[in-house]
């Protein structure tokens, strides 16, 4: 079942589902403040369709900044400002008119530290469905096990669907939170750090769940763990401060090509450990 | 950074430096056993020939222990995997010197059918190869490397020009067929060297630039 299916069409100001277009996110000479200090300077790269991107970088050289451009989730900060343009399926999302909760349906978000509401498993997976107008319980009751099945966790928490998202370990939380995600069918997931708080046993299930996921879904994923850039995606972006401390892409390719021969000295040294 | 790392690094690529230095000997040393007949050195080195082979073991096991601790990227990495093929080709190199020590004790003490001049020739200019191509490995010097590959051809023609010498010889006196077998088999040892430092020059290309390529073609 299609939840475009079950709400009302609405003008939201962004393309048709999975429009047909070159790239799924582009970014486009874009620089973010916050105030008067310049946190991206200049950014430009196109992301494509079912892939895995990760964005790697020493800390402070706004990774993170750069991946909350993708859902405007810098607008919840005050002094944040944008300019550039940042595309999602071709359509300027800083535009006047671009419905925010749409694009953040459609653009999803898994955050470091795994953060289930306190609610029972299934009311997690089941709220943002719920938010958006689905109150068939036989329709809930699917997006929930499709979700949660997605999200490889189905087998571990089918017979304790009312207990507690806070119940289960850390990796089982994060993949609830991803199962939270999915249930609103996006077709870009953004994940911060997904596993800075995991286990390595943990770490390597959503790892694993991110390769069975990208062949619907476009993630981009910021890690400070270049190995597991190195094992999880197809295409790398290395972040660095400049003179200015302002982040700047320093190089942007396959990930193959980085890991082995990156074109950039700047980008050998960061990993081969050399500075950062 | 990583300064323990980066000792280990280095200490790897002297050793590759020590075993080539002890394959570009047992190249010398055994051709100085057959034109001198020295039996004894050809046992000698012979026996030496286990400790190339040890080192090549010491050092994959050095590679595999960095690659497991230190998860090498990059440059690194690529260093790693290529000293990985050249110690298989340098150890082999080390077998061909092995072999040349071993007709040398097979010759013994049989009159000699020409005078020793295109072998020691080529045992010298695979040497001298094998010297540079380890410059190139440590200085990274891809001109160098593909001019090393370039003298392959020397190396080619000498070999060419003694077995045709030695055909020649055959052909005129069947009774030396044996002997001018084992002196075509000195030089197809020889040339399987030259070949090898060639291989050992490519990867000191992919080292530099990361691409694989085949710049020494043979002609044997």
């Amino acid at each position: 079942m299609n939840i475009a299916d079950l709400v009302n069409e609405k003008n939201t100001g962004l393309p048709p589902k999975n429009a047909p277009v070159d790239g799924k996110l582009r970014l486009e000479q874009v620089n973010l403040y916050y105030g008067s200090f310049r946190a991206v300077k200049d950014l430009s790269l196109d992301i494509d369709t079912c892939s895995i991107t990760a964005i790697i970088g020493p800390s402070g050289c706004g990774k993170s900044s750069m991946l909350r451009l993708f859902n405007r989730m810098n607008d919840l900060i005050a002094s944040a400002r944008v300019e550039g343009l940042v595309e999602f399926d071709g359509v300027d999302i800083y535009q006047a008119g671009v419905d925010v909760v749409e694009l953040r349906k459609r653009v999803g978000m898994v955050f470091q530290k795994p953060n289930p509401f306190p609610m029972s498993i299934y009311d997690n997976v089941a709220f943002g469905p719920r938010r958006h107008g689905i109150r068939n319980k036989r329709a809930l009751d699917e997006i929930v096990e499709k979700s949660l099945v997605q999200a490889a966790l189905w087998d571990e928490v089918k017979d304790k669907l009312d207990q507690s998202g806070l119940s289960i370990s850390g990796g089982q939380q994060q993949r609830l939170c991803i199962a939270r995600v999915l249930a609103v069918e996006p077709e870009v997931i953004l994940m911060d750090e997904p596993c800075s708080a995991l286990d390595p046993i943990a770490t390597l299930k959503i790892e694993d769940l991110m390769r069975t996921l990208t062949s619907t879904y476009t993630i981009v994923i910021v890690t400070h763990n270049m190995q597991q850039a190195a094992r999880v995606s197809d295409m790398t972006a290395f972040l660095m401060v400049d003179d200015d401390r302002s982040g700047t892409l320093v190089e942007y390719g396959a990930t193959s090509e980085i890991f082995t021969n990156p074109k950039n000295q700047k980008t050998e040294d960061y990993i081969t450990g050399r500075f950062g | 950074m990583r300064k323990n790392y980066e000792r280990s690094l280095k200490a790897l690529q002297d050793e590759v430096l020590v075993m080539g230095s002890m394959v570009e000997k047992a190249i010398l040393r055994s051709m100085e056993a057959l034109k001198n007949r020295d039996l004894e050195l050809a046992r000698q080195i012979i026996a030496e020939d286990n400790a190339i082979n040890q080192k090549r073991f010491d050092i994959e096991e050095q590679c595999v222990e960095l690659i497991a601790t230190q998860q090498p990227m990059a440059g690194d990495l690529r260093i790693i995997i290529a000293i990985l093929n050249m110690v298989v080709d340098l150890e082999r190199i080390g077998d061909h010197a092995e072999g040349v020590a071993k007709i040398a004790i097979m010759i013994g003490d049989e009159p000699p059918i020409k005078p020793l001049i295109d072998l020691p020739r080529m045992a010298e200019r695979a040497s001298q190869m094998l010297r540079e191509a380890l410059d190139a490995f440590i200085r990274r010097d891809v001109p160098l490397a593909k001019k090393i590959c370039d003298d392959d051809e020397e190396v080619d023609n000498l070999y060419n020009q003694v077995f045709r010498e030695l055909l020649l010889i055959m052909a005129e006196n069947p009774r030396t067929i044996g002997r001018a077998t084992r002196l075509i088999w000195v030089a197809h040892n020889l040339e399987r060297s030259a070949d090898r430092i060639t291989n050992i020059c490519e990867r000191v290309v992919f080292i530099a630039t990361g691409h694989m390529e085949d710049i020494g073609a043979s002609k044997y």
